[in-house]
């Protein structure tokens, strides 16, 4: 069995959000840049899976060479190899249709990535890739088990969730509770600087959407200190300031 | 040229977030089709002309009572193409997003999802980095499909009526190769994405015995309830009420935050409210600097004084 696990390289969740060159670019000045959370759930079920079932794990990842030492920590994880698609992942089409591209070409049977990149927060690229390849797609995702060939999977919904069964192949976009974030030992470190990681020039296919610029929300008022001894004020507050009673 | 907009139903009622949509739809000028998926009462499609719809398709298929992602995706697909239309809108969630990734495939569109307000030109503004900063982006295809944030539009009764016709999709075996075997759904309570008050509680309620006056709150409020990513992994709360980074991000007009520190990760998933209120017994916590409004205090003492002050102001 063969899984292929998208991850994205995102600034770490605690990052100054900020951006230069006019507002065209992120400004990665002191940014820490980890493996998306939701994608690093992806991965953990992944390698639950090679475990329990003898699957191999490949991580794939569209990004420019500053990505590699996040997808070596995925390696690091317990991934047996990794491509990167040597390209900026500016728009979900052009990366889903990358990541499809590679796909139809590796025989896999099942692809995880996160329900969304924490970057830019399509939450799109699961079923764009599910719809390339002509495989259902399920997000997102929050328990995954295999049967053979037949899965069965707990999707969350607004106010609840659902069970559902589908048939290998398919992609799910996840989340938690799907499993616990897996932490690289030392073994893991040291066999990820060894481990193939092939490096691809991207296929050629136009972008379906053009990045103008980036704008920062207005800067927030100061917070108003309302005494715990005169709750009624804020009532008042609430409907007279700020309308929204 | 009209806009198609699509409408998520729960419990057999348009979601407000769809209403948001209609208005969003008609404000683009032009005029809205909604369709509906799946059985729905004829009063209800109706209402959707007093929302803003000029004509309401109505695909009445059994089979698409359940969102059958893919099949949803067919079904939009073939009526954009039959409407010859250009524009595709719906409300962000769980079950419409994906389904727009796939139609834009089927149909060649252009996708942009979270997008926050009204365009300029072709250029929409999306939300990015959890809700930390916008994007502005340029649709280049002629067809284009977009997902909404909440509150990117104000959804207004004007009163009008609309034509409802009946479309028959044609759906097959393929369409339903992930099956819905069961679901658990909340019923009778608002739902947190779609809320426009939330009332949500974190560690410091310090167990889920004391989220009887968290919900008492709600109640008066007409709020839905939702908790911290700790109350979650701890149990005292469902998954999907854990509003954050990675669990539920909502947008609503008043977010009332209760015995929550106020974690980076927290405030990813509620930054877009447009009032926040925070109490905390802490003075330090951090939520007071994203808040509008705040009492130090303890939540056992301020919660109940607050809701019976809400009660008195009605």
């Amino acid at each position: 069995m063969k899984i292929l696990v998208c991850i994205s390289h995102v600034p770490d969740t605690t990052s100054k959000i900020n951006f230069v060159d006019n507002n065209t670019k992120f400004d990665t000045t002191g940014v820490q840049f980890i493996i998306g959370p939701y994608d690093d759930y992806a991965l953990a079920r992944a390698i639950e899976l090679k475990e329990s079932h003898q699957a191999s794990v490949t991580v794939i990842n569209v990004g420019a060479a500053e990505t590699e030492p996040t997808i070596r920590k995925a390696l690091a994880i317990g991934a047996d190899d990794a491509i990167r698609i040597n390209s900026d992942p500016s728009d979900s089409y052009f990366v889903a249709y990358q990541i499809a591209e590679q796909a139809k070409s590796g025989t896999y049977d099942l692809i995880l990535m996160g329900r969304e990149s924490i970057d830019f927060n399509g939450g799109v690229v699961h079923s764009l890739v599910g719809e390339m390849m002509g495989w259902p797609s399920l997000s997102p995702v929050m328990k995954l088990e295999l049967d053979g060939t037949k899965a069965k999977l707990e999707r969350e919904i607004e106010g609840g969730k659902e069970q559902i069964e589908v048939s290998l192949p398919f992609v799910a976009g996840c989340q938690e509770p799907i499993a616990e974030w897996k932490i690289p030992n030392m073994r893991g470190i040291m066999s990820a600087r060894t481990k193939p990681l092939k490096v691809v020039e991207p296929a050629t296919v136009e972008k379906s959407t053009v990045l103008k610029k980036y704008d920062l929300p207005a800067a927030k008022s100061a917070v108003k200190m309302v005494s715990a001894d005169n709750v009624s004020e804020l009532v008042t507050l609430l409907k007279t300031e700020a309308k929204v009673l | 040229m009209s806009a198609l907009v699509f409408i998520e139903t729960s419990e057999g009622k348009a979601r407000k977030s769809s209403l948001e949509a209609i208005a969003y739809g008609n404000a683009l000028g032009g005029g809205v089709t909604a369709v509906v998926l799946g059985v729905c009462d004829k009063p209800e499609l109706e209402s959707l002309g007093k929302y803003g719809a000029k004509k309401i398709i109505h695909v009445s298929d059994a089979r698409l009572n359940a969102g059958v992602i893919q099949a949803y995706a067919s079904v939009l697909a073939q009526v954009m193409q039959q409407e010859n239309c250009e524009t595709l809108i719906m409300a962000n969630s769980s079950l419409a997003t994906p389904v727009a990734a796939r139609v834009s495939i089927k149909t060649g569109a252009s996708l942009l999802s979270n997008v926050t307000q009204l365009p300029e030109g072709n250029v929409f503004k999306r939300s990015i980095y959890s809700g930390k900063a916008f994007a502005n982006v340029e649709l280049k295809n002629q067809k284009r499909i977009i997902t909404l944030k909440k509150n990117a539009a104000e959804s207004k009764e004007t009163g009008g009526t609309a034509e409802i016709v009946t479309f028959n999709a044609n759906l097959s075996d393929s369409d339903f190769a992930a099956r819905i075997i069961s679901s658990e759904k909340a019923t009778g309570e608002v739902l947190l994405p779609e809320a426009s008050i939330v009332v949500s509680g974190g560690r410091g309620m310090k167990g889920p015995e004391h989220w009887g006056m968290l919900e008492e709150l709600a109640k008066t409020l007409h709020a839905a309830t939702g908790c911290s990513k700790p109350v979650s992994d701890m149990g005292w709360r469902p998954h999907h009420e854990h509003v954050g980074q990675t669990g539920v991000k909502v947008a609503p007009q008043l977010y009332i935050a209760i015995g929550i520190s106020g974690a980076i990760q927290h405030l990813a998933g509620v930054n877009s409210s447009k009032c926040i209120v925070v109490i905390n017994k802490d003075a330090d916590c951090p939520f007071f600097k994203a808040a509008d409004y705040g009492i130090i205090g303890d939540a056992f003492d301020v919660v109940p004084k607050l809701t019976a002050a809400l009660k008195a102001s009605k």
